[in-house]
């Protein structure tokens, strides 16, 4: 497939290589979410005219699924704020590494543990704040309460560990970014494997004077991958050979790779699943479903809950297990399962983005009226705080949502043709799976 | 330390302090009065100051649900206060003393609750000297049971007992005092023991009942005494008098589960003609004005005055009688 080096041309490759561009933007969401954790907890209870519910569950969830991933991958990684200020207690800098290193840093990291290094972790987390979304996308003490917790999980854990721990294996987000930025345009390679083969000192991993060692604990030799680089740019930085480039690429390039990794799959039936409950749970008209959801503790909750797990954990992934069968052609169902599974990227990818676009367009006034009055507090700093909620492109919503649907499906069943011809079994279950999914997420939205 | 690293760390620093610092900010320099239903706290804060003379300009915001600002026996329109804006009002006060602000939107069954105070300070005198309350001077139990031993067998018609208004016997029943301090019952019962209406039958003197409650009162009375019963009684009581409001259901079962908050209990039937032709209107007006203690019947002394009490009261008659409002 064809590439093209974006790192070939000189003033991209320096603005990259510099630390100030991505410092910059990523300092000036820092004040972002700090604001977004003093706004949700001092400001108005009320979701919709909180800048912590409205900028972080409205704008940042906008651009992050509609544009950023799609398109950039992580990218949103590369600036998050999350983990800066835990990587400078860490690093003892924010820009390039200390000419010397401080006595106290003779304190040796720890090592994450060997059991924990996978996306296990990450999908619990996720799990665990989705069951409570309800309240945590409508109530701004609740965000601010979880926005704090990250912050100081990230600088806790950025203190204890080695590289950034929070971002490779906590992170809830970071879990659904790097299995869905293996659809992305874009990605970070070596460019001559023997290049990295010669190169004994490896300061891309190791670090070196002229930048740190991988903070997301991959050697960029062996990337093939979008699922765990952050895009942080470090190795480009630190490669003496410059044999690291950023390439834009055909969508989906990564996908071709059966996965064999089972917490991958299962992070994709996670988010399959979830795209669904919430389009029925946020934009159904179902008040029970609605109700069950919000009353965080009750007997209904919990029956939410449970069926929640129940769909992204057993019915999905198993009745997907089902249709891999024609297919294992003596494999284990493991391998075929996990194999398969890539096609549920795109899929849930494609979603995703149908949800969001009904979601986003129809509460995107809030941004408007929440800059000019973030705290709700009857401010006009920009003479929008009184602008009327009316959604937005409302013709536009469903005909895109159908587009993105059907073309996620077709997606979907390209990639598991390929897996299929590549382990030489039907993709025909897989497909076949798929468009139910569709169908349903079709129905939900429609 | 190099010079960039200083920098950088300077900036982010100054950022992320203004990003704490600014909102912080922002809030101390906003005085906001905010309305939460009764259970989350009610009105934040529950006591506010003014000067006779001066504008009291309030800014309010509701936390929850839609609420309303009103404040009790001045005449003034109601304020919607919506979740997350903000809604100015300025308001004057021409004699000092307490006035009670209160919610005007049924936001739950504690809206009642939802009441604070305006302490207004002047040199002009308190008040006027106001007359005790009827039912006070009357020394009436506004507790005790008060039914009806007999009750009609059809609604009283007001325009029935207009037919047989000619009769002089009728004359001392008609006065304001009179209707004012006794029961529908203890009318019909005076009217029964006249000599001169011995030939009368029940259900005439029960008629010649409404057409003395209709004669101390008007249909514009009337009229505003049903505006005033249906913003604020009928939540509770329903629109129809019948114990049946929106909160009757809840406040039943919040009486049933019990709890030292819930001292509420099924609103009363108001068109229960044992309970309401046994009820004198000075016995209502106590009922009215202090409130039914422990039942969840809030006061609405702070809120209603005189002449409005006395039209809900007339209002409440229609209740039992017909043709009353002509």
């Amino acid at each position: 497939m064809s590439r093209t080096e974006i790192t070939a041309n000189p003033l991209a490759k320096a603005a990259l290589k510099s630390r100030a561009p991505q410092l910059i933007v990523a300092a000036l969401l820092l004040a972002g979410y700090v604001f977004a954790i003093v706004a949700g907890w001092i400001g108005t209870p009320v979701g919709s005219s909180n800048f912590s519910i409205v900028f972080v569950w409205i704008a940042w969830w906008a651009l992050l699924i509609l544009v950023a991933v799609p398109l950039v991958g992580r990218g949103w990684c590369a600036v998050c704020p999350i983990p800066l200020p835990g990587e400078w207690l860490q690093r003892r800098a924010l820009l390039a590494p200390p000419a010397e290193k401080p006595r106290s840093q003779a304190f040796r990291r720890l090592r994450w543990p060997n059991a924990l290094r996978n996306i296990w972790l990450q999908s619990a987390c996720f799990l665990l704040l989705a069951l409570f979304s309800s309240v945590l996308l409508t109530t701004p003490l609740v965000t601010a309460m979880v926005l704090a917790g990250m912050l100081l999980a990230a600088m806790a854990l950025g203190i204890a560990f080695e590289r950034r721990a929070f971002c490779r294996y906590v992170c809830p987000v970071g879990g659904f970014i790097g299995l869905y930025a293996q659809a992305a345009p874009v990605e970070l390679r070596i460019k001559d494997k023997r290049v990295c083969a010669a190169c004994s000192d490896k300061p891309c991993y190791r670090g070196s004077q002229a930048g740190y060692g991988c903070p997301w604990d991959v050697f960029p030799g062996g990337l093939s991958r979008n699922t765990y680089c952050g895009l942080c740019m470090e190795c480009i930085r630190t490669c003496p050979r410059d044999n690291i480039a950023l390439n834009a690429r055909p969508c989906g390039a990564d996908l071709v790779q059966p996965s064999k990794r089972l917490d991958e799959a299962f992070k994709a039936f996670i988010m399959l699943g979830s795209a669904m409950i919430y389009a029925a749970v946020l934009l159904g008209p179902w008040g029970v479903l609605k109700n069950a959801a919000y009353r965080v503790g009750t007997a209904a909750w919990f029956i939410y809950a449970g069926a929640f797990l129940a769909l992204t954990l057993l019915l999905l992934p198993g009745i997907f297990a089902l249709c891999t069968l024609p297919a294992r052609r003596g494999r284990s169902l493991r391998r075929s399962f996990a194999a398969f599974s890539s096609a549920i990227i795109p899929l849930g990818l494609a979603f995703w983005m149908a949800f969001s676009l009904s979601f986003v367009l129809t509460n995107a006034t809030y941004i408007a009226a929440s800059l000019s009055d973030p705290l709700g507090l009857g401010w006009n700093l920009f003479g929008t705080a009184r602008l009327a909620w009316q959604p937005l492109l409302t013709s536009l919503v469903a005909p895109a949502q159908t587009v993105a649907l059907v073309g996620g499906l077709l997606w979907a069943v390209s990639v598991a043709r390929g897996i299929g011809a590549r382990l030489s079994g039907s993709s025909l279950p897989v497909s076949a799976f798929c468009l139910a999914a569709t169908l349903a997420m079709l129905w939900l939205l429609l | 330390m190099r010079r960039p690293e200083l920098l950088a760390r300077l900036v982010l620093g100054l950022l992320v302090a203004t990003a704490i610092a600014a909102p912080i900010w922002i809030r101390s320099r906003t005085a906001l009065i905010h309305a939460r239903m009764a259970d989350s706290g009610g009105w934040s804060p529950d006591v506010l100051h003014a000067q006779v003379g001066q504008p009291l300009h309030l800014s309010l915001t509701s936390d929850d649900v839609m609420h309303g600002f009103a404040v009790g026996q001045m005449d003034m329109p109601s304020v919607d206060v919506e979740p997350g804006k903000v809604s100015d009002i300025t308001l004057s006060f021409k004699r000092p003393g307490t006035y009670t602000f209160y919610c005007t939107r049924w936001c739950g069954i504690n809206h009642w609750r939802m009441r604070g105070t305006i302490e207004v300070t002047g040199d002009e005198p308190t008040s006027d000297n106001v007359a005790a309350p009827l039912y006070v001077q009357l020394g009436l139990d506004i507790d005790a049971a008060h039914e009806a031993a007999v009750v009609p067998g059809r609604a009283p018609s007001a325009g029935g007992g207009a037919q047989l208004a000619d009769s002089p016997a009728l004359s001392a029943f008609l006065r304001p005092d009179f209707y004012r301090t006794h029961s529908p019952y203890e009318t019909w019962q005076q009217l029964r023991s006249e000599p001169q209406l011995s030939q009368r039958g029940d259900q005439q003197l029960w008629d010649m009942v409404a057409f003395i409650w209709q004669s101390n009162t008007t249909p514009e009375a009337v009229t505003r005494g049903r505006q005033l019963f249906e913003q604020n009684c009928a939540a509770c009581h329903g629109a129809s008098g019948g114990g049946n409001g929106v909160f009757a259901d809840q406040l039943a079962s919040a009486s049933a589960a019990g709890g030292v908050n819930m001292m509420v209990q099924r609103p009363a039937n108001l068109a229960d003609p044992r309970r309401m032709l046994g009820a004198s209107p000075a016995l209502l007006e106590g009922k009215i004005l202090r409130g039914g203690m422990g039942t969840g019947m809030p006061s609405w002394g702070p809120i209603f005055n005189e002449a409005e009490i006395w039209k809900i009261i007339s209002y409440l008659y229609t209740f039992q009688f017909k043709e009353f409002s002509q």
